[in-house]
């Protein structure tokens, strides 16, 4: 991890001008915070209290009874079992999503970098224009190839989704990565007579633990809260947990219940905000790794 | 095209070099295979077959036909899209400039040696790992003029207070740029911080030496200096628009009426829901038009033009 070296003006004792700047960050980060209080207190009171009372007061009377009923009964639509489902479905579409897509952009990375294939550069420059344009130019036929093939609206289908366009940010990351390997390292593994595939899992492969982590990183928080992949290719058995949020949330019937709906939400992002407070700055990583250094 | 090269040293006469060199490198060859398919079928397969179902009639189903223009006649005529292009125009305006002004604000203050550093960026970038749908869902509770904010400030005693953009129909698309930028900000913030930490501290000695006040050096010295990550953020935070989709989604639902319609929700609101496909798909060609026009020159300039290695 690189060293923090503050610059700018040197610390000074409490002047206008510092109680300026912590006055400035206080209130920007009383913004930012306030969501999330708001989310927990609501998801922590009963309907009534949240009828009358103070939207940003603490729970007179704390029940955890919204938890429940959002893990285990709410209504999504027509069934009522809670967003107990579109979790363990989330984690079903993510395990394998997150391995698949990461093992195919390492091996590209690490064949686009080391290796001269006829085109390969070509293929690269299509695919990171790939990354910029709107999925909805690629949705509908590719849900057409995917029911000719007979997979549409399946846990393969949108595990085929994640990583296909996973493609351009794993290959551009670990490309970028292997590229600033040593290339001596690669010419001598090639003396000794490695191939391409003993290469890549004697020498590169344990060299990219880092490289490894920032892409995890990247790929749990990113399939985790894909909302439109999910609600076009996953089916309704298999919906994530964001899809079954809109769906309790937006298409409620009757009195809306506010506390459940936070529950739910705080339910849902809970693992991206695990996933952040403990990665703290890899997660940083992750995201500028794909843009930055290209 | 590049020439057959191989980098390790071989002992071999030129000729069987070569032909070792293309064995040896059949396996690399392999390995990129499955994305060179989807490279074809997909990125590029997918995109045509999209622009050549817009020329058509397609409605529930595909079809062949061909009817010219006559689809993109009907999408530039029709409220929805209007709307929905005139809408991502003010979201993404708002969204890419507040981002960077908000941003560059918070990193410029967080690089002023205060205390609390990492606690202070932590509640900055943590909106970023939420999903758009738990922000949109987060943000319609707390706008919600009935319960929400407008409730807190009445009861307050400013019983006249009124904040209803979530249900206002000229208000509504701003509301969506609020929690995009509660939601985003933080990104750039980051992106920002690791630029000003990667400036040289004799700048600040020279500033000083030269009594140069700070707001000076910020505006006329740094910001320059930053412009590779502000250009990196901007390319984020512009791709970020253009998805602009599950956030709408989960905050309005395009509502009220119309009036936070967006491109994305329109193609696939005609795809998947209406049975208009060439229309949506027309949409979707549109769509493809403004962000190809807008980055091709700058992924051929960073990309394509520096082909291989560079460390």
């Amino acid at each position: 991890m690189n060293a923090v070296v503050p610059q700018g003006r040197r610390p000074r004792h409490l002047t206008a001008g510092r109680i300026g700047i912590y006055a400035f960050l206080a209130t920007a980060a009383l913004f930012f915070l306030l969501p999330l209080w708001i989310m927990v207190v609501t998801s922590l009171k009963p309907m009534e209290e949240i009828r009358m009372g103070n939207i940003l007061a603490l729970p007179a009377a704390m029940t955890f009874e919204a938890w429940t009923k959002a893990w285990s009964s709410a209504c999504t639509g027509l069934e009522c079992n809670g967003i107990s489902v579109g979790f363990w479905n989330s984690v079903r579409i993510l395990v394998p999503s997150v391995i698949l897509s990461i093992i195919v952009g390492a091996i590209n990375g690490y064949a686009l970098s080391f290796w001269r294939v006829r085109g390969a550069n070509v293929m690269f420059g299509v695919l990171l224009l790939g990354a910029f344009i709107p999925y909805q130019v690629f949705l509908y036929p590719l849900v057409r190839i995917f029911s000719l093939t007979g997979i549409y609206n399946s846990l393969t289908c949108i595990v085929l989704v994640h990583v296909i366009f996973g493609l351009p940010t794993m290959t551009l990351l670990f490309r970028n990565y292997y590229a600033g390997l040593p290339i001596e390292l690669f010419k001598a593994a090639r003396i000794d007579g490695g191939g391409f595939w003993s290469i890549f899992l004697r020498v590169i492969l344990p060299m990219s633990t880092p490289i490894l982590v920032v892409a995890t990183i990247l790929q749990v928080t990113g399939i985790w809260n894909d909302f439109i992949f999910g609600l076009t290719f996953a089916g309704r058995q298999n919906l994530p947990m964001t899809v079954q949020l809109n769906n309790i949330v937006n298409s409620t019937q009757g009195e809306r219940a506010y506390n459940v709906d936070m529950a739910a939400t705080m339910l849902a992002a809970l693992v991206p905000l695990v996933v952040y407070f403990v990665s703290g700055r890899w997660f940083v990583r992750g995201i500028a790794a794909g843009a930055v250094k290209g | 095209m590049e020439t057959i090269s191989i980098r390790a040293p071989s002992v071999a006469s030129s000729g069987t070099r070569i032909r070792r060199s293309v064995r040896t490198r059949l396996p690399a060859a392999f390995a990129l295979l499955p994305t060179a398919l989807v490279v074809l079928v997909v990125y590029i397969g997918c995109m045509l077959w999209t622009v050549r179902l817009s020329f058509t009639s397609s409605t529930l189903l595909p079809k062949l036909d061909w009817v010219g223009l006559a689809q993109y006649t009907r999408l530039f005529a029709n409220d929805r899209f209007l709307t929905s292009a005139s809408n991502i125009v003010i979201f993404g305006t708002l969204f890419i400039s507040g981002c960077l002004i908000i941003g560059f604000l918070l990193a410029v203050f967080i690089d002023q040696n205060v205390r609390g550093e990492g606690l202070f960026r932590t509640v900055f970038l943590y909106p970023y790992s939420m999903s758009f749908v738990v922000t949109g869902v987060a943000w319609q509770w707390f706008l919600n003029p009935g319960l929400g904010l407008q409730k807190l400030v009445r009861d307050m005693g400013f019983e006249s207070f009124t904040f209803d953009w979530l249900v206002n129909q000229r208000m509504a698309i701003y509301t969506i740029v609020i929690a995009g930028l509660w939601h985003g900000a933080g990104l750039t913030m980051a992106i920002l911080l690791a630029g000003l930490r990667g400036i040289d501290s004799d700048l600040w000695k020279a500033a000083r030496v030269d009594g140069i006040p700070t707001w000076r050096v910020y505006t006329s010295v740094v910001l320059p200096l930053l412009r590779p990550m502000v250009i990196t953020a901007t390319v984020l935070l512009a791709t970020g628009v253009v998805k602009l989709y599950d956030l709408v989604v989960a905050m309005t639902l395009g509502g009220p009426g119309i009036a936070t319609e967006v491109p994305a929700k329109f193609v696939m609101d005609h795809l998947f829901e209406r049975n208009n496909i060439a229309l949506g798909t027309a949409a979707a060609t549109i769509m493809l038009i403004t962000v190809v026009s807008i980055l091709a020159p700058w992924i051929y300039v960073r990309y394509i033009r520096p082909q291989g290695r560079h460390a």
